[in-house]
């Protein structure tokens, strides 16, 4: 199953984030700066999963925004990669192009996702 | 599409919202929201009733305060009210407003669950689902309680809407997943398999996921989902690429609901219709066909889709594991993956391949793509996909091709990552054991190991290469010369040090007839290593010594001397110092028979499970490691060919003190014979005998230098699967040369079986108590996992010294019950209690219950106890509870003869019905009220839980008051489980 979604920017701040199992805040937040941490440290030639603890983490980035979804084994690492695009068309689709201004004030203690100025790349 | 901004827009909270985002400062943003909560106060506590747009408006800004991180207190009631209106904006509001500030006060729940009931039963789909979502957002054990028992109607009710369905399934599977004892299963179950049919494919892809987890828990139940979902995955592979429309993703139909589908069908065995069957494989090759196509796009968004498919496919087929032309085009297929030059493909083609080694059937097939793995090793840019080569190179490892990926994991080692480095040592050291045909190439294979990466070589590796070495005599020879020939090398690392040590001091013998490597050379070779290294090193060097004046008593002296100094007699370090000076002495009073006795060579370790193998289990997590079974019997079968002697084993005496023979002539001019042993006095012998092992265990063993031998008998952090008996003593020595008792297992305490019988239906209290010791336990079990507190108390006012417990299991029990513990201080002060926990893993069920023996010294006597410890198979009970109905249904499934046991006995206790009840609940089971038409009657139903499988239990016990008799049925799918419960019951009234 899909234990966690995360909306990351590079600097390392969550944009959005959504848990499908109980995890306490201050552990989230933890488990946030690990995973973000592991995934900005990999380069392009580096796939896109990673043993993390007892769950695998598929990641994906569109320009400066990296969405990181936390999984157990049960799922379909292919499948939950290419899901993160459709979930990415679809709210492109929705939203046309996802504007506000960078709330990066208010996201620090918050779980609001703030957009980002730059909208989502084209691919 | 919509857009959310325009419509129906709040312009307060707009304004509000884009005053904060102004706000230049954290201080201006906390006064502005303190100004709006004041504002907000007095309109919720104003005489003016609000309107819907108003209210939805203000808590609409409490919401985004809230999520602001700033903490509220009021408004709850004002979002409560916004549920019942009948707008969809201000239920939405009010819906999500309670969805993120669930507060647990008991009035507003109430008004709450009141509200989603009503819109729940309101017919009016839009209604529905914010209903659903809301319940599932809140996922609490609170709304499980109230709505897991109507959602299942909803669900399958004929005239929902689909997209009331597709909330409906997901919202019951998130429910299940925090409170499975809340989502009752019932005749819904097989409706809800129907859906797997529906028209919709977002209620198919729903019902889908709540399936499969349902599934996993109750195969039974969902059965017949399997023909179903190979009917709709036909439908889907065999479909147009445009057939789906919404459903299809970059011209591929329906990937992740196939996905889901494939499994779905991997919660089951292959189907056992043949149509079924044959429609599968059928659906199988479609898609490992589609793989060979030109791709419809060139958009990779096509591929990954389509590749997402075909991993999954694979999954199944080796799920099913039966049908070989599928095993080997799923490899192929995975081959052409492990040269893509997408990193992701070839990452999850190692993988998968990884699981396809160990069958049978593509076992070969996955050795031909070797070269390309090994080459995967050398060039790829990420260190996780190495780690996956490393991986698969240890799975399709075998005898044929055991020597070149040895010698490529080795070669790799030198300039792998050093994250991988401990975990690449230890299958390096577990493939050069199990797959050594030629001993010579284990020992190099592991010197090399210590080489190249000393630094990451666990205790255990080197222990183990000392286990062997010192089980099989044709390698002894060997294995002196060449660590000889490594110490020479003039920076070598510490762990070669000491394998180097140890096994010169054992078998320097063998070589010292070579000028090059006389007993002197050998002396002062390791001893020029002697002041680098550690201290635990350095004693084992001192033993090393000791039995060099035993082995080449022409340097005695000098090794005298060497002890003597004040660098060692005075040396800071006390277990040092209590080494050399009760070495010096041992050497110059000691007779030179009684040096041949005590300082005769180690016996034979008993052999068990390797201690690397049970460190890279760890590591890695059960299950992992999938050949350990194998790996098991083949060493056992190989390495050790036969040599079953335990240290206490009086066979021991009749060791083979021959040197080696053969080939080892070449490589040594000529071993020595071993000093002769003292055989005046049979008996004598065998008692010095007996002590040796305990002697030198005394001189190895201290708190601060664990000794290599006695970790390797199973008390380090190796499972506990040795049966045999304990090393004894860690303190006084020579007493225990002598004393014959130790190391026996004491016969059963009195009363332990009555005492057992009494834990069956409980997990605490005391086990055993006499006028010395106390023992107490506590125990907690969860599916087929336990964990038991065993307490031991020393009840007098005088140290228990040596205390050693001991768990024994029969080699049967062992392969069915995996107990793991640690060894406790061996010393318990008077008045104190020391606790010792042991993990429990039951891995199938099992008839015997494992021996606790305790041993300890009390003044000058010496105790031996032994007691069942009440670990039994109704301890992996989960109970169920069913209604009447399901239960006779069940009952009359299992009635195949082998399935039922019966028992009729005597009642040993008062019949009282509710003492009756609480041992049935004890006992673990589910006590099922009104299901028997006999109200004297007791039924009990219960799932137990293995780690292979679980077995389902029905049970039914008959009073007879008259005749104060019992008669007790048990009937479950295993035969031996059947038995092992109705015993264990039995015994209970």
């Amino acid at each position: 199953m899909i234990k966690f979604f995360l909306m990351v920017n590079k600097q390392g701040q969550t944009r959005l984030s959504r848990y499908y199992e109980h995890v306490e805040i201050h552990k989230r937040t933890m488990l946030e700066a690990e995973v973000i941490k592991n995934c900005l440290s990999r380069s392009k030639e580096q796939c896109s999963f990673i043993e993390y603890k007892d769950f695998k983490l598929v990641y994906r980035q569109y320009a400066a925004l990296f969405i990181v979804v936390g999984i157990n084994e049960t799922e379909n690492e292919m499948a939950v990669y290419e899901l993160i695009h459709n979930f990415v068309e679809v709210l492109d689709r929705y939203f046309s192009r996802v504007i506000s201004s960078n709330g990066a004030r208010s996201g620090e203690s918050t779980n609001v996702p703030s957009h980002s100025e730059q909208g989502w790349t084209k691919y | 599409m919509p857009a959310v901004s325009k419509g129906d827009g709040m312009r307060g909270l707009a304004v509000f919202i884009s005053d904060i985002r102004n706000c230049k400062s954290k201080e201006a943003e906390i006064k502005r929201i303190n100004k709006e909560l004041a504002n907000i106060r007095s309109k919720f506590k104003g005489d003016k009733a609000l309107d819907g747009y108003s209210k939805k408006k203000y808590v609409c800004k409490l919401l985004f305060i809230f999520l602001l991180g700033h903490d509220i207190d009021f408004g709850h009631m004002e979002a409560v009210n916004l549920l019942s209106s009948n707008r969809y904006t201000e239920k939405q509001i009010g819906y999500l407003f309670i969805s993120v500030l669930v507060n647990s006060n008991s009035e507003l729940i109430r008004l709450i669950n009141n509200a989603i009931k009503n819109d729940l039963a309101s017919r009016n789909p839009t209604f529905m689902g914010l209903a659903l979502h809301c319940i599932a957002n809140v996922g609490s054990r609170e709304m499980a309680e109230a709505f897991a028992g109507e959602i299942p109607k909803i669900l399958v009710a004929g005239d929902t809407m689909d997209s009331v369905k597709q909330s409906a399934a997901l919202c019951l599977l998130r429910l299940y997943r925090t409170s499975p004892d809340f989502v009752p299963m019932g005749d819904w179950t097989s409706r809800v398999v129907h859906l797997l049919n529906d028209q919709h494919l977002g209620v198919v892809t729903a019902a889908t996921s709540l399936i499969t987890t349902l599934a996993q828990k109750n195969p039974e139940e969902f059965k017949t989902s399997v023909s179903l979902a190979v009917s709709r995955l036909s439908r889907i592979v065999t479909s147009a690429s445009t057939d789906l429309q919404d459903y299809t993703y970059y011209f591929v139909p329906a990937p992740w609901l196939s996905v889901k589908l494939l499994r779905l069908l991997q919660c089951y065995p292959p189907p056992e219709d043949a149509a079924v069957r044959g429609r599968l494989t059928e659906c199988l090759e479609t898609i490992l066909n589609k793989a060979q196509e030109p791709p419809k796009s060139k958009k990779v968004q096509h591929s990954n889709a389509k590749n997402a498919v075909l991993f999954e496919a694979i999954s199944l087929i080796i799920h099913h594991d039966s049908e070989p032309n599928l095993l080997v085009r799923a490899c192929n297929q995975l081959g052409q993956f492990l040269q893509h030059r997408e990193t992701n493909l070839r990452y999850l083609a190692l993988e998968s391949m990884c699981t396809l080694a160990s069958s049978e059937f593509s076992h070969e097939a996955v050795k031909t793509h070797i070269e390309t793995v090994i080459n995967a090793l050398k060039t790829e840019r990420d260190v996780s996909v190495r780690q996956r080569a490393v991986d698969l190179l240890y799975a399709m490892c075998d005898r044929s091709n055991a020597q070149q990926i040895v010698a490529e994991m080795l070669n790799y080692l030198e300039t792998a990552d050093y994250s991988i480095r401990e975990e690449i040592v230890l299958k390096v050291a577990i493939l050069a054991e199990k797959y050594a045909v030629d001993y010579t190439w284990y020992v190099d294979t592991i010197l090399n190991l210590i080489r190249i990466a000393g630094d990451y070589v666990s205790e255990e590796v080197w222990y183990r290469v000392i286990q062997i070495v010192i089980n099989r005599d044709d390698v002894q020879g060997y294995a002196a010369k060449t660590v000889f020939e490594a110490l020479q090398a003039p920076a070598c690392h510490e762990n070669l040090v000491k394998v180097g040590g140890y096994i010169l001091g054992e078998f320097g013998n063998l070589i010292a007839g070579d000028p090059r490597s006389s007993p002197l050379i050998q002396f002062n070779l390791l001893h020029s290593k002697f002041h680098l290294c550690s201290v635990p090193t350095r004693a084992l060097l001192l033993s090393t010594y000791i039995k060099f004046v035993n082995l080449f008593p022409e340097i005695k002296t000098t090794i005298q001397d060497v002890l003597r100094s004040d660098s060692q007699l005075k040396n800071a370090d006390v277990e040092l110092q209590q080494r050399a000076v009760e070495y010096l002495r041992l050497s110059t009073i000691a007779s030179t028979d009684i040096l041949a006795t005590v300082l005769e060579e180690m016996p034979p370790f008993p052999e068990r499970e390797s201690s690397i193998l049970a460190k890279l289990k760890k590591k890695k997590g059960p299950g992992t490691v999938t050949d350990l079974e194998e790996i098991k019997k083949e060493r056992n079968s190989d390495v050790n060919g036969g040599a079953e002697c335990t240290p206490v084993n009086a066979s021991t005496v009749a060791l083979p003190d021959s040197p080696p023979q053969g080939s080892l002539a070449e490589l040594v001019t000529g071993p020595r014979p071993r000093p002769s042993r003292l055989n005046s006095s049979r008996l004598a012998i065998h008692n010095l005998q007996t002590g040796v092992p305990c002697l030198f265990k005394g001189f190895f063993t201290s708190e601060s230098t664990p000794s290599p031998s006695a970790d390797l008998l199973g008390l380090g952090a190796a499972p506990l699967t040795s049966s045999a008996p304990p090393p004894s003593s860690t303190g006084s020595l020579l007493v225990d040369v002598f004393s014959d008792s130790a190391s026996v297992v004491a016969p059963l305490a009195p009363g332990s079986e009555d005492n057992f019988a009494r834990f069956v239906c409980k997990n605490n209290g005391v086990l055993f108590e006499n006028q010395l010791l106390q023992i107490g336990l506590k125990s907690e079990f969860r599916q087929n996992l336990g964990r038991m507190f065993i307490f031991y108390g020393n009840k007098t006012s005088t140290q228990f010294l040596n205390f050693t417990p001991t768990l024994i299991c029969s080699d049967e029990l062992q392969s069915s019950l995996n107990l793991q513990t640690k060894p406790v201080d061996p010393t318990v002060d008077g008045g104190a209690q020391v606790q010792q926990v042991v993990n429990i893993e039951c891995i199938s069920d099992f008839m015997e219950a494992p021996i606790l023996n305790i041993q300890f010294r009390y003044g000058g006597t010496f105790q031996n106890i032994s007691v069942k410890l009440p670990i039994t198979l109704n301890k992996f009970f989960q109970p169920t509870e069913m209604a009447s109905q399901d239960f006779f249904q069940r009952w009359k499934q299992l009635s195949n003869p082998q399935q039922e046991m019966q028992n009729i006995f005597k009642a040993k206790h008062p019949m009282d019905t509710e003492i009756t009840k609480a041992k049935i609940i004890g006992f673990g089971s589910a006590l099922l009220e009104e299901v028997d038409p006999n109200p004297a009657n007791f039924v009990g139903a219960g799932i137990i839980h293995t780690k292979t499988t679980q077995i389902g239990c029905l049970l039914r016990l008959e009073p007879n008051l008259q005749a104060q008799m019992y008669r007790l049925t048990l009937r479950t799918s295993k035969e031996t489980v059947s038995q092992r419960l109705c015993e264990l019951l039995s015994e209970q009234f």
